[in-house]
């Protein structure tokens, strides 16, 4: 039911584990559904250094945390902000339909964490 | 790479030798039994061994037999055909919150059409208040409707109390014992059931067949109407290969039970000390005694049921989950849920269910793998030592597991 990608980035996902500082700090989800995503962000000069995840979730949800750090790695915060959910599906060659939700939140759980960086700029 | 298969019930293999009886009522035996001629005559006497197979294990008389598609068939038809057949004498229905969808969903429909039903709630344990059972009885009571053991827990109903309730009250009793036949002694007489519901593809027949018993005197509604097969309780062409197979998975489980059912249960709690032993924060979903002897359901504090079934299934194991992410739904699992199991440990469930083919070393490859999998998990789920409070909604009901 998964694509390759999906199963290449759930059984070896991309960036896992914590920044200690982190720059932004971003976490959604709702424990009903299954999904809880949290990502941290390193920026310098308004571009993203380093991006890691801790996702609780289904295969999709791993699947599209790993992702969605590989596509904000080097993006300026303008660039990441204009990533979206869709964006991260198709990426990983589509999902199920019935796993489209889990996809919501690997691109919101990186916005969440850049507005987060902002207004600790100020 | 090994493959491992702990997911009974879910399905079963067919055995070989039930695959083998078959296989000549698709090949010269064609015939319809319903048929005057040879060929029709020539199958005929093997659906009534069948039902005389059948009949033997739960202890009813052949006629009482009903052959059908499956277990969700047996059980639309006992509701509904008792709801329709009884309509005159009340409204009232009493059933439980765990059931499989098969009666819940059916018993939902009855709401529509203007029955009242009443799901009884059970403990954290999952299992009944027989009081309570018996309080909800009224005049307008006109079926108890309890399985005999839960597909996702392994929980034992005690049907033969409820049987006696039932009796005293005379109210129609149907179980769903689609989980229990073939894998411990199911007597019709002992547990004063007057309909019971058992599936073929459990107990290694095939997928497509199944059976209800229906108490000698019992007024039902048909579900299929059509022709006169099955003493006009059953419409439609028999499943003659499928029925043959059904009467032999019947009594090869018969026959094998005493002992498959103890070392079956051995392997099980070898697992499950195993387990135990091995990985902290975990919870057993589920009565620690009153189970089928093949049933475990263990949750794992912290991460989520897909994801492990997902790392199970590259190791060549096959489980199951109360996971919503493994329903299509976005729920998790309604058994969990009436247990007041907290919603991430439900999302956790996992369901073993070993049978006849698992052997030790199959056990011990599971104990082997399972706790990295886990460790591995956790350290990749956000909820895992975790030292601030969760802030998004929801989340406050996740608490640690001792």
């Amino acid at each position: 039911m998964y694509t390759e990608k999906v199963m290449d980035h759930f059984s070896n996902p991309r960036n896992v584990g914590e920044i200690d500082n982190a720059d932004g700090v971003g976490e959604v989800g709702n424990a009903s559904c299954g999904d809880i995503m949290k990502i941290f962000l390193k920026v310098e000069n308004d571009v993203i250094k380093e991006v890691k995840f801790k996702t609780f979730g289904c295969g999709a949800a791993i699947a599209t945390s790993s992702m969605v750090t590989e596509l904000a790695i080097g993006k300026t915060l303008d660039e990441a902000m204009e990533l979206t959910n869709a964006a991260v599906a198709e990426a990983l060659d589509g999902l199920p339909p019935a796993k489209l939700h889990c996809s919501n939140l690997a691109a919101d759980a990186l916005h969440e964490a850049i507005k987060n960086y902002r207004e600790k700029q100020g | 790479m090994k493959h491992i298969y702990m997911d009974n019930n879910a399905t079963t293999a067919v055995r070989p030798e039930v695959l083998e009886a078959m296989l000549p009522f698709y090949r010269e035996q064609f015939g319809n039994p319903s048929s005057v001629h040879w060929a029709g005559r020539a199958v005929s006497g093997a659906v009534e061994k069948a039902r005389e197979q059948v009949a033997t294990l739960i202890n009813c008389a052949p006629a009482e037999i009903v052959f059908v598609s499956c277990g969700s068939e047996g059980d639309n038809m006992a509701i509904k055909g008792t709801a329709e057949a009884l309509r005159e004498k009340g409204n009232h229905i009493i059933t439980t919150a765990v059931e499989h969808p098969a009666v819940l969903n059916t018993c939902e429909y009855l709401e529509k059409q203007g029955f009242r039903v009443t799901y009884l709630p059970v403990d954290k344990d999952g299992m009944l208040d027989l009081k309570e059972l018996e309080a909800a009885i009224t005049a307008e009571t006109i079926l108890i409707s309890v399985m005999w053991a839960n597909n996702e827990t392994g929980n034992l109903y005690p049907i033969e109390e409820i049987g006696a309730i039932a009796r005293k009250y005379k109210v129609r009793f149907h179980t769903d014992a689609v989980q229990t036949v073939g894998k411990i002694p199911v007597d019709v007489q002992k547990a004063n059931v007057d309909l019971l519901v058992l599936s073929g593809h459990k107990l290694g027949a095939p997928k497509g067949v199944g059976a209800i018993y229906i108490r000698r005197g019992t007024r039902m509604n048909a579900l299929i109407h059509g022709g006169h097969q099955e003493r006009n309780r059953r419409a439609g062409t028999y499943n003659v290969a499928g029925i043959v197979g059904l009467g032999l998975a019947c009594e090869l489980s018969g026959a094998e039970m005493a002992e498959s059912s103890v070392r079956i249960a051995a392997l099980r709690d070898r697992l499950q000390e195993g387990i135990m032993s091995a990985i902290p924060e975990i919870k057993l979903n589920g009565h620690p005694t009153m189970r089928l002897p093949n049933t475990l359901n263990i949750s794992f504090a912290y991460i989520e049921g897909e994801s492990l079934l997902l790392n199970f299934d590259m190791k060549g194991i096959a489980a199951s989950s109360g996971s919503a992410c493994t329903s299509g739904s976005l729920e998790p699992s309604h058994v969990m849920g009436a247990m007041c199991v907290d919603v991430v440990l439900a999302h956790s469930s996992t369901r073993f269910s070993l049978g006849r083919d698992n052997t030790e070393e199959e056990v011990d490859y599971v104990l082997e793998i399972l706790p990295p999998i886990v460790q591995r998990l956790r350290e990749m789920s956000p909820l895992y030592n975790r030292k601030e409070p969760l802030s998004c909604e929801e989340c406050q009901v996740i608490r640690k597991v001792h």
